[in-house]
């Protein structure tokens, strides 16, 4: 973790910073407690050699299991698993006093065939696009209550978060409401058929971006960086997760739930249906997407990016790339170099911008190999 | 039930649905045999002695070690420890420093005055061990375990074998040998030293109902090389055996010739050192790459000034000096003299080309039978002759401490099946865990500890122990590089990575159970699991 921090004075209200105060930004401690050198299992969800009290939520045989086991996902869905991790750890932080707002997507379908439902947690869903707003209303509601500490969780998938749903996002950030919104990111409109969003990668398939034609796939310059937008906003917090790093993860949920105000946080989870993955490769993909660097693990408060989390073993883009069949158009028939070119140079860009190789690593990307971690 | 419009489902929790009735395949828990504990000769479960040591819980990894090895401090110093050139850990780093742990288990037992439990049931049988080599102490510990009355008869003064008279102390400290060999007499074991065995018809008439041969390979080699009358020539064994009971010990003056490439010569040649010799010279026939010896003995001998001379053989050897052949390999890897000759000054030659058992006992044994010098051993390490088993040095192996040590074992097991008049069936071994089975993400970045060594310079001149130990922190540092290979290690990953919490932690510390009421078989523990103890079968 490349360390910051951000020093906060206490008497000004964290709404004024919003406002164009701008808190010095310093060396501070990273989301990611780092866990004193145990070597089994340092990187797992649980060690048994760890004291009770550093050990990550979900190794907690009592944890709440807040999307509970019957839901309808498919085999290995990372949307399933990120969000459980995201709630299990809010819960763990609010005292399980958490109200969770859904946008329409897998996520609700899945879980809520009414009035059949998974959730172990005051869960309300009410439209594919006004989550941010619903959850804004909910926390003015507790406010008016009296009761700030119920806490007020948002949650969506990309479609529902970058686009429809974009409108109250950005009111409910520029109005800095008391809402962590959490959006789980599979790169497409996955419950109506694997449709394009706003965060479908270039060249990737999709339903409406088929792989034909000079330029196939997703076309490359469109599409919605949201968590650059949401630092944009200058929120007192932003961060992008992984489901392949659950440690990471819970800390960044701790972290956000220490806030108040509105927080972002943007959470990679592949979809195996729609990527074209195996359902056992889930976490695996996810971590080729951060060692790859085109995902970058990061955090910012008010606008400024405080941590990221260094590539461990970087691999080349295409190691990510070719174990998806919505990018197998990129290997066959035809080896679309020049595609995977413009797409390694994301990741080194990516690698640039968030500092993701501190020790300097190679500006090349290593050799693709048999890409696995 | 009458439900309202657009309704299919009752009201309630998703619990109710089974979706365990998508799964084609199943994950299932495994433990699978480890690399290093396939590759231990003693086949000790490092694994799991590991697993106690990473706890900090170092009298029970003891526990565990000494169920199939008497001897880690020992094994700690001389052991060549290839289960650690199987170590899957080689792939991510280096491999786990196995070695180096089991020697801090060991001493660590040494210093807490850690024994083994006699036996509480006895058998009423009695055993007859010949040797109290690493190969006969190792079996009778074993059969006294198994509630048998041992007696142990070896020829020389002092019990060790070629642990004491070969292995010099600079590598294994007589006090550690001494305190090891002690644990087992004291469960019970009776050693006869200065006892050789002239006759086993005989001994095997004193009334024992089994016996288990390890006398070793003690006879130097010898080659013919023509040499005037006052050249001093001896044997590398005989040298070391002199060295270790001799008050007076052997000199050889300023120059010393070691001929051979083996562990034999090298020790030979540290030895001489360490007594006076100016110079100490290895002649080798082959080249470095062929040698022997081990690599890291090699490199010790150097480090303390031993000289090596590659490609060579002795010809002819006289007062103060010898002529030496220069050898090239052919492309066989064969070396082949060329014709060209030089003198080489040297008071004396030591011959450590390598050594042969004296079977003399055996003579007249019927059914025993001896092929290349050996003895020929079933797979329960019993001769053609029924009750009477062999082991070590004697038999066609590898000649190391371990091997000999893992034929104790071995042999014990089938003694003790043999009077009970019951066929002994070791368990069925497990497949092993192999590199592919792993998820090495999981095991944090962790560089190899190594022990330290005493300068070259400053052990040449005494016989002070040259690697030492780790300390309690460093060793436990390096038991937790250990990645349990194919055996869970409890860490909570196929718990969390399950999208439908199918994994249950049955108890909190360890055990974990897969409800298939909801298991849809996506795969990802067994994906995930960094250890590869869990695996997929199909639904039948
Ligand atoms: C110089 C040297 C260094 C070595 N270094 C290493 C090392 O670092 N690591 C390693 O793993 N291996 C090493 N070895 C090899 C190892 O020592 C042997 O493989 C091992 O000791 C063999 O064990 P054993 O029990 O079969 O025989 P031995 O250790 O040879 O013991 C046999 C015993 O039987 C006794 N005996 C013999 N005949 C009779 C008889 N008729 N009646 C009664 N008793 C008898 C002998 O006195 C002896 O005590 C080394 C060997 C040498 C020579
Ligand atoms: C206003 C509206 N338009 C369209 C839909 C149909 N719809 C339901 S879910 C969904 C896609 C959701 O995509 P995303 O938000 O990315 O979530 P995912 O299913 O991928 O998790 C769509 C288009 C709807 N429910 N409401
Ligand atoms: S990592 Fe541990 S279990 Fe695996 S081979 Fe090495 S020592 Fe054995
Ligand atoms: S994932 Fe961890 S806890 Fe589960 S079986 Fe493997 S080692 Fe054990
Ligand atoms: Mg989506």
């Amino acid at each position: 973790m490349t360390t910051h921090d951000t020093t906060i004075d206490p008497s000004i209200d964290p709404a004024g910073y919003h406002r164009g105060l701008i808190p010095e930004v310093v060396h501070h401690e990273p989301a990611t407690k780092p866990v004193k050198f145990y070597q089994v299992g340092s990187f797992a969800v649980g060690n048994r050699l760890l004291p009770l009290e550093v050990r990550s939520v979900q190794s907690d045989p009592n944890r709440t299991n807040a999307l509970t086991s019957g839901h309808r996902a498919c085999q290995g869905c990372g949307e399933a698993l990120g969000a459980r991790y995201a709630l299990d750890a809010a819960m763990h932080a609010a005292d399980g006093k958490i109200v969770a707002v859904n946008a329409t997507g897998c996520l609700e379908v899945f879980s809520t065939p009414y009035p059949e439902t998974s959730w172990r947690v005051a869960w309300l869903h009410s439209l594919f696009g006004n989550a941010p707003a619903v959850a804004s209303g909910v926390a003015a509601a507790y406010k008016a209550m009296g009761r700030e500490d119920i806490r007020v969780v948002a949650q969506g998938g990309d479609g529902g978060t970058v686009d429809i749903g974009f409108g109250c996002l950005s009111g409910m950030f520029e109005r800095n409401d008391d809402v962590l919104y959490i959006c789980y990111d599979n790169e497409a409109y996955m419950n109506t058929g694997i449709q394009r969003s706003g965060a479908t990668p270039p060249a990737a398939r999709t339903a409406t971006t088929q792989a034909v034609g000079d330029e196939p796939g997703n076309v490359f310059g469109q599409g919605k960086d949201l968590p650059r937008i949401a630092m944009a906003h200058e929120i007192p917090y932003v961060a992008t997760a992984s489901v392949a790093d659950l440690r990471d993860l819970e800390a960044k949920v701790h972290r956000a739930m220490s806030m108040r105000g509105a927080r972002y946080i943007h959470v990679m989870v592949p979809c195996p249906l729609g990527w074209g993955t195996a359902a056992s490769d889930t976490l695996q993909i996810a971590r080729l997407a951060t060692q790859s660097g085109i995902f970058p693990v990061f955090e910012a408060e008010y606008g400024e990016v405080v941590a990221s989390s260094p590539i461990r073993r970087q691999v080349p883009v295409e190691d990510y790339l070719k174990g998806q069949k919505r990018f197998a158009h990129l290997f066959k028939p035809k080896r679309r170099d020049d595609v995977i070119a413009r797409m390694q140079a994301q990741a080194d860009r990516n690698i640039r911008r968030y500092n993701l190789l501190p020790q300097g690593g190679s500006p090349d990307a290593p050799e693709a190999t048999e890409g696995s971690l | 039930m009458q439900k309202p419009f657009a309704i299919t489902l009752n009201l309630g929790s998703s619990l109710a649905n089974h979706t365990g009735s998508w799964r084609t395949e199943k994950p299932v828990y495994v433990d699978l045999l480890p690399p290093c504990n396939k590759a231990c000769p003693a086949g000790e479960n490092i694994q799991q002695w590991l697993f106690h040591a990473e706890e900090g819980n170092y009298e029970a990894a003891w526990r565990q070690l000494t169920q199939d090895n008497p001897f880690p401090a020992i094994m700690g110093r001389v052991c060549y420890h290839p289960c650690q050139d199987s170590c899957n850990r080689a792939e991510v780093d280096e491999s786990v420093g196995i070695n180096a742990v089991e020697r801090f288990l060991g001493d660590q037992a040494l210093a807490e005055g850690w024994s083994f439990t006699a036996p509480t049931e006895l058998s009423g049988k009695q055993v007859l061990v010949i040797g109290a080599g690493p190969s006969g102490l190792s079996a009778a510990y074993h059969l006294r375990r198994l509630g048998h009355e041992v007696t142990v008869r070896d020829a020389g003064p002092m019990a060790g074998g070629m642990m004491r008279f070969g292995i010099p102390s600079y590598r294994l400290p007589r006090t550690i040998l001494d305190a090891e060999v002690k644990r087992i007499t004291d469960m019970g074991v009776a050693i006869e030293l200065n006892a050789k065995v002239e006759d086993l018809e005989a001994a095997f008439a004193e009334g024992f109902d089994a016996i288990f041969c390890a006398v070793g390979a003690h006879i130097g080699k010898r080659a013919y090389i023509p040499a005037g009358e006052s050249a001093r020539i001896l044997d590398a064994v005989a040298y070391l055996h002199a060295v270790e009971t001799e008050e007076e010990k052997p000199m050889l003056g300023r120059r010393v010739v070691i001929y051979g490439g083996g562990n034999t010569a090298i020790d030979a040649a540290r030895t001489a050192k360490r007594l006076g010799a100016e110079e100490a010279i290895i002649v080798y026939r082959r080249n470095r790459d062929k040698m022997p010896a081990h690599d890291f003995e090699v490199e010790e001998a150097l480090e303390e000034g031993i000289l090596l001379k590659w490609l060579s053989t002795i010809k002819h050897v006289d007062d103060g000096k010898m002529v030496v052949e220069k050898m090239a390999l052919d492309e066989t890897g064969f070396p082949q003299p060329t014709g060209e000759f030089e003198e080489l000054e040297a008071d004396s030659l030591i011959l450590a080309l390598g050594q042969e058992a004296d079977l003399g006992f055996l003579n007249g044994v019927e059914g025993i039978a001896i092929a290349d010098g050996v003895v020929t051993v079933d797979g329960s390490m019993m001769t053609g002759r029924a009750g009477i088993f062999a082991g070590g040095d004697m038999v066609p192996a590898e000649r190391t401490v371990t091997v000999a040590v893992g034929h104790g074992k071995k042999a014990a097991r089938n003694i003790d099946a043999y009077l009970r008049g019951t066929p002994y069936a070791p368990a069925p071994k497990a497949p092993v865990a192999t590199f592919d089975k792993l998820t090495t993400w999981y095991y944090a970045d962790a560089p190899h500890q190594h022990r330290a060594h005493l300068e070259g310079a400053r052990r040449a001149s005494t016989f002070d122990e040259v690697v030492t130990g780790l300390d309690e922190q460093t060793a436990q540092f390096e038991a937790r590089r250990c990645m349990s290979c194919g055996n869970c290690f409890s860490c909570d990953n196929c718990f969390g990575v399950c999208p439908d919490n199918a994994v249950k932690k049955v108890d909190i510390a360890k055990g974990y159970a897969i409800d298939y009421d909801y298991c849809k078989g996506c795969g990802l523990c067994v994906a995930e699991c960094p250890c590869g103890s869990i695996h997929m079968v199909p639904e039948d």
